[in-house]
């Protein structure tokens, strides 16, 4: 695997060290990665994965340590620097123009140049992007396609094909399949086992440790700013991986449900919708929490928009706690008990400039009391003492929510819905994008709110967390559900196959 | 710390203004008239960037202000003429001060209508608040210009509410006192001025947690109408004549005022107290350069490097404290 000596490792970070401040990011790491394989990048979020791979993209300068590529010290001192000696970033936001070709894309900032001195070739773009695409196999790519009109999953690889094109031996990817559907996942794998072949070194960040473990051939794990563990990946599996994350033994990684089931809470009846969601019937009973599996796009977001009052059912009824419900906006919905934790905290879940506080009021001032004039100290009286158990670290009340780490944030969130005293909570990939330990305490969390009696529709793409902590598994395909099944007699091969089976691959 | 230091840069800056302009031209300066006069002309402007921040804090903006403010002040003066008595001998106009109530009253109307119709387009079509305002402010400039074929309407004894006082403060800068206090309360005090912090920051995000995202933007712009249509009755009595002209590029002045007060176009953020100093500074500005001798074309160019200069420090001061929090 290894080629000549000074050759062993493609990329050699040794003794990096970086402060902000008092705070210590990286602590003498070292970090090596092999030619030819894949690397995974593990550890909680705040452990300094990004920051060591900033000071390896030239967006940190680090205080001391060094950098080698192939055996070359490397002296990165600005992104270009970083591309120059073949790293390239693929970040969980891609960044791209999107108005423009894909041929335009790989080739932003260097256009071949046309007969004419000034002007560019557009067919020896189109040729050479198409030439790159085919030699690394992507050759559903197509060159003259417009980005905007590409899937997530393909923009990736528009974003590879740049890297490439750049010559870059190196490609970090943090979170590729964050936004991804299970094709697409699947296929992602795909192109990094491909680019493996053809000798370059991936550096894999995510916080899915089934991706870890299946693709990875060396594993290093990160820790409060060092390295807990880097060797290959053979030995290990998932627990093994969150036990050097979280530097103990996690035992009942899930809680373990005592709640009693009572009442019918939720009652949708052949409810559709014109947002694809299809003659849907199911209920939720106090103190249940029932999982909602399916694919991406299966429609399981739309089924809470229309209970959250977002999108009009066009057929069917919906009753909560046996009344008919009737509701044209969320504000209806939070007037009838009814809480909706979003999938996208950022996008639709948190206003970052404001303070925790007023985020966590936000929808329930007039509950307070406070409809017309607000009283910021009696405000935040009761915002401490409803929220001292769910442990959210923010410097104070008054920070700014983005000050938060996402895990923080979503407890947030979890604050503002718990404030709102509902009867349903519906909850949209509660865990996305949160470290093992705020996932954890999630899971508690919304444990110990069914066993206050409130019902609990929980969504996600995670079959591990849907298994450990929910009552029953709906599951939902092309707008339906397919599925109704108490968990403890279901498997996770069954749900899958509901969920996929009839959907191609990949078209 | 560095957001403490960036909330008072205005403010420091304001003081600086004062104190220079003191140095420089200390007899003409530190009149009481002189302050009274830059006072009662900020008086308009101030009244009309309390509007402009709360739309600016939604994340919106509003071009047709100065457009807003010819029609107001437009319709308040005709709907006095026409009330008025005239003279059978003489065919001189009085106006009584039962038409004057009334087309003060009048003037405010058309204020609040005009701001109504932005915040309606807005929010039922969906169009971008620039884009609206835009179409606004030519087509409300063009009402104002066609209802005296361009003339102005002169409204000889309205001088009140412009030029008046009461124990010697001006009652134009009691109106724009009681107006700043309301509004400040308002915003920082009410959950109406929660929520447009909250849509100004997050708009979806406003909308899941419940908040009714039209109807309180709809709020906000009709409340800038009413203030405009106040600021105009002022503007029509200092002058004691409503031009169709007034209040052109006035939204230039009152958006650099609330800028430079700490407010971001991008929304979520912003004050009353930063726009008032963001107001004062370019009024005692205005006042200092007319003092020295700069003349007014100069003016432009000087205000209009301090609104640069304003914004960049603020987004470097932004992005030292980003840096520290990472």
């Amino acid at each position: 695997m290894s080629g000549s000596e000074n050759c062993e490792y493609n990329l050699r970070m040794e003794g990096i060290s970086k402060s902000f401040g008092p705070v210590q990011a990286l602590k003498d790491v070292t970090f090596k990665v092999r030619p030819a394989t894949v690397h995974a990048l593990c550890g909680e979020n705040g452990a300094g994965k990004s920051t060591l791979m900033k000071t390896l993209s030239g967006v940190h300068i680090p205080d001391s340590g060094n950098i080698y590529v192939r055996g070359q010290k490397q002296d990165i001192k600005s992104p270009k620097d970083a591309i120059d000696a073949g790293i390239a970033m693929i970040y969980q936001e891609l960044d791209m123009a999107e108005d423009l070709t894909v041929a335009e894309n790989v080739f932003l900032g260097a256009e071949p140049e046309g007969m004419i001195p000034g002007t560019i070739s557009w067919k020896a773009m189109n040729e050479s992007t198409a030439a790159l695409a085919s030699s690394y196999g992507f050759d559903m790519i197509k060159p003259e396609a417009r980005v905007s009109d590409l899937s997530t999953g393909d923009c990736q690889i528009v974003e590879i094909l740049k890297a490439l094109h750049k010559n870059a031996s190196i490609l970090v990817m943090d979170e590729p399949t964050s936004s991804l559907s299970e094709a697409e996942s699947l296929r992602l794998f795909e192109v990094v086992r491909q680019l493996r072949k053809k000798g370059l070194s991936i550096i894999y960040i995510s916080h899915r440790l089934e991706e870890v473990v299946d693709l990875a051939d060396d594993i290093s794990v990160l820790r409060d700013g060092s390295v807990v563990y880097g060797d290959t990946a053979v030995n290990l599996d998932i627990s093994l991986i969150v036990q050097h994350m979280v530097g103990r033994e996690i035992k009942d990684f899930f809680p373990e449900r005592r709640a009693t089931i009572g009442e019918v809470c939720l009652q949708l009846d052949s409810i559709s919708a014109d947002n694809g969601v299809k003659d849907i019937s199911f209920e939720v009973r106090r103190g249940e929490i029932v999982g909602m599996a399916g694919l991406v796009g299966a429609g399981r977001t739309e089924v809470a928009q229309v209970i959250f009052g977002i999108q009009k059912p066009n057929g069917g009824t919906m009753s909560i706690n046996g009344k008919p419900l009737d509701i044209r906006s969320p504000h209806d919905a939070i007037e009838n008990k009814i809480a909706l934790l979003t999938e996208d905290r950022k996008r639709t879940g948190l206003c970052l400039e404001l303070s925790c506080c007023w985020n966590i009021t936000l929808p329930n001032l007039e509950k307070m009391g406070m409809k017309t004039i607000v009283r910021p100290k009696r405000e935040s009286q009761v915002v401490r003492k409803n929220t001292d158990s769910i442990r959210i670290k923010y410097s104070s009340l008054d920070a700014p929510a983005d000050s938060l780490s996402g895990g923080n944030q979503q407890k947030l969130l979890i604050a503002r819905w718990l404030m709102s005293d509902p009867d349903l909570l519906v909850v949209d990939e509660p865990t996305r994008g949160v470290d093992v330990g705020a996932k954890r305490e999630i899971y508690v969390l919304l444990n110990q709110m069914a066993e206050e009696g409130r019902a609990i529709l929980f969504i996600s793409s995670e079959l591990p967390e849907l298994f450990g902590v929910t009552d029953r598994i709906l599951v939902m395909r092309r707008g339906r559900i397919v599925g109704n099944l108490k968990t403890s007699e279901t498997t996770p091969d069954e749900v899958m196959h509901l969920a996929a089976v009839e959907n191609e691959v990949y078209s | 710390m560095s957001k403490f230091v960036r909330q008072i840069l205005p403010f420091v800056s304001l003081i600086l203004i004062v104190c220079l302009l003191s140095a420089l031209v200390p007899d003409k300066f530190l009149s009481i008239d002189n302050w009274l006069n830059v006072l009662r002309r900020s008086s308009v402007n101030g009244i009309i960037a309390v509007g402009m921040t709360a739309i600016i804090i939604t994340g919106g903006i509003d071009l047709s202000v100065g457009s807003m403010l010819a029609v107001s002040g437009m319709v308040g003066a005709i709907t006095m003429i026409s009330l008025g008595d005239i003279n059978p001998v003489t065919s001189e106009l009085h106006i009584t001060t039962t038409a004057m109530i009334i087309g003060t009253l009048s003037g405010t109307i058309a204020g609040v209508l005009c701001g109504f119709l932005n915040g309606i387009l807005i929010t039922s079509l969906n169009l971008p608040p620039f884009i609206v305002t835009l179409g606004t402010m030519s087509s409300l400039r063009g009402i104002a210009y066609v209802m005296n074929d361009g003339q102005p309407y002169n409204v000889p004894e309205y001088s009140f509410l412009g030029n008046g006082t009461i124990v010697g403060i001006p009652i134009s800068v009691i109106i724009v006192t009681v107006i700043v206090l309301l509004a400040a309360f308002i915003l920082r005090y009410t959950r109406f001025g929660r929520n447009v912090y909250a849509i100004g920051s997050n708009s979806q995000a406003a909308f899941h947690a419940g908040i009714n995202v039209k109807r309180n933007l709809t709020i906000v712009y009709t409340l800038t109408g009413l203030v405009v249509g106040i600021a105009s009755m002022i503007a029509t009595s200092r002058t004691v004549s409503a031009q169709p002209t007034a209040g052109i590029s006035l939204e230039l002045d009152i958006i650099a005022a609330v800028v430079i007060g700490g407010a971001s176009l991008s929304g979520g953020r912003g004050t009353i107290i930063g726009t008032i100093i963001g107001t004062l500074l370019i009024s005692f500005l205005r006042n200092g350069c007319t003092l020295v001798g700069i003349s007014t074309n100069v003016q432009l160019i000087v205000i209009g490097a301090i609104i640069v200069v304003a914004v960049a420090v603020d987004q470097m001061a932004r992005k030292r404290a980003a840096g520290a929090d990472a």
